[in-house]
């Protein structure tokens, strides 16, 4: 595993968009924070920064990249190397460079202007979401062949759980407004990794009044603790469920 | 050594191998051969697992290949059209595959200097020329000095030079003894590298004789003569 890990990793610390990506995470990092003077401000504006562009680059990136090693998959495929170590190898290498490229740019600024558990917590939160958008390209780029229909559905991905999502959340609400459906819109916010991470940020933030109404419904059901346990418990099922579906049928794919 | 039992595979409803037999052996070296599309290059990537099966069973040394990987070890594949990563050179390629088989035989580095390859170790894949690409795949399969040699189209996009090269060592490894299993459409160059030889049609296979046979039974000393003479004969069956 190591060596493949070790190539996939070299070549993307090489490639030039991660690098351009850790500029623009450091830029807007370094930029939201000397902005705002109060750094739980700066939090929350980088909070949703975070959530618009890592989802962004994770999930679009890494699949272009898994068409774009299509040959050396074919390759490697030819050797004697396990089909799982081959797939495993790669979401390693793509997730740990993607979640590198997160912590020079974005990680570094945050514990400096907010040394405590927010920062801390918002670097969780950008690293699971790296990894569950990582996973999710995974899905996309084994779903087909087609490079251009993969990429397609990759960007379907992003804008359905960075825009639409909300969009449906809020639709819900509004038509069944005279009913008591909170418990069932608990249930709904566990469909979107990026209204769990967000959630998990204003929890711990304890600011009322942006947690949104799914997150105030959250709050009142668990509590701050559990809620955060339990957030970060579907978070991990956020990253590991579309990896192993796509790594199930890698197993059976033909080359 | 290698035997495949009942097989079968369809991509979608194109049936491309039809439950297809086969016994392949130590000490042969067969060609494969069969009009575009009978499902030679199927055939093997079944072999190598990277095309999973619909139905029936390979097995390799006596154990079924299914969900098994070791057994690539000892295989030397040269596919068709090798596609490498772009931004990989030659030198690259060939110390990454050393790393991954990490074998402690002796490393067959014939192909690596009669192609002069260690003068363009730093050439990146994307520039190569189709036929330098080949040469590469050569040398990969043979590097590793495996016991079964499989040869998809060895000698197509390579300079005559070359390809004499590559003919001079497939026929001093089939002299060591070892499987070698080729496909190809240029029945005139396979005369001195096989000793047996499969004919596959619309993914049957309806042929499987030594060369001597063919030979005997044809009247014909030259194998592609000899194959036309007995598609001739069971066209008109």
């Amino acid at each position: 595993m190591n060596r493949i890990f070790k190539f996939v990793m070299l070549d993307i610390l090489n490639n030039k968009i991660v690098i351009a990506y850790t500029l623009l995470l450091a830029a807007l990092s370094w930029g939201v924070f000397s902005l705002e003077d109060n750094s739980t401000k700066g939090i929350l504006t980088l909070l949703n920064v975070i959530l618009l562009n890592v989802p962004l680059v994770s999930i679009i990136f890494s699949t272009i990249y898994l068409y774009n090693s299509n040959e050396f998959i074919e390759l490697l495929l030819s050797q004697p190397i396990k089909r799982s170590k081959i797939w495993i190898s790669f979401y390693l290498g793509l997730c740990s460079s993607l979640i590198l490229a997160f912590l020079l740019g974005a990680g570094i600024p945050i514990l400096i202007y907010s040394p405590d558990s927010t920062g801390v917590m918002m670097i969780v939160v950008g690293l699971f979401i790296t990894a569950i958008f990582t996973s999710l390209s995974f899905l996309s780029s084994i779903i087909t062949r087609d490079k251009a229909k993969g990429i397609g559905i990759a960007i379907m991905l992003w804008l359905f759980f960075a825009l639409v999502f909300d969009g449906l959340i809020l639709f819900l609400l509004f038509q069944f407004s005279e009913y008591p459906i909170e418990k069932i819109m608990v249930g709904v916010t566990v469909l979107s990794p990026i209204d769990l991470a967000r959630i998990l940020v204003l929890l711990h933030l304890d600011v009322s009044a942006m947690l949104g109404y799914t997150g105030a419904i959250f709050k009142e059901f668990f509590g701050t603790v559990l809620g955060g346990i339990i957030t970060i418990a579907l978070m991990c099922l956020w990253t590991f469920i579309p990896f192993f579906i796509s790594l199930a049928k890698f197993k059976k794919m033909d080359l | 050594m290698i035997n495949i039992q009942n097989l079968s595979k369809s991509f979608g409803k194109l049936q491309v191998l039809n439950n297809v037999n086969l016994g392949l052996n130590i000490n042969q070296s067969i060609a494969l051969i069969g009009p575009n599309g009978c499902g030679k290059t199927t055939l093997i990537k079944c072999i190598l697992g990277m095309v999973i099966p619909s139905k029936g069973e390979i097995k390799f040394k006596g154990s079924s290949i299914k969900d098994e990987y070791t057994y690539r070890d000892e295989i030397g594949y040269m596919p068709q059209i090798g596609h490498y990563p772009d931004n990989m050179t030659i030198g690259h390629i060939i110390d990454m595959m050393k790393e991954i088989r990490s074998t402690e035989k002796k490393l067959d580095e014939d192909l690596l200097h009669a192609f002069k390859l260690k003068d363009m170790f730093g050439k990146k894949m994307r520039t190569l020329s189709g036929g330098t690409t080949q040469k590469v795949s050569a040398t990969l399969a043979f590097l590793f000095n495996p016991d079964v040699l499989i040869l998809d189209e060895p000698t197509a996009g390579l300079d005559p030079i070359a390809s004499e090269i590559l003919k001079e060592k497939i026929i001093s490894e089939k002299q060591k003894g070892k499987l070698i299993l080729i496909t190809s459409h240029l029945l005139s160059e396979l005369d001195d590298m096989i000793s047996g030889l499969i004919y596959m049609q619309e993914g049957i296979i309806l042929l499987q004789n030594t060369t001597a046979e063919v030979q005997a039974r044809t009247g014909e000393m030259k194998i592609s003569k000899a194959i036309s003479h007995i598609l001739k004969t069971m066209n008109n069956e």
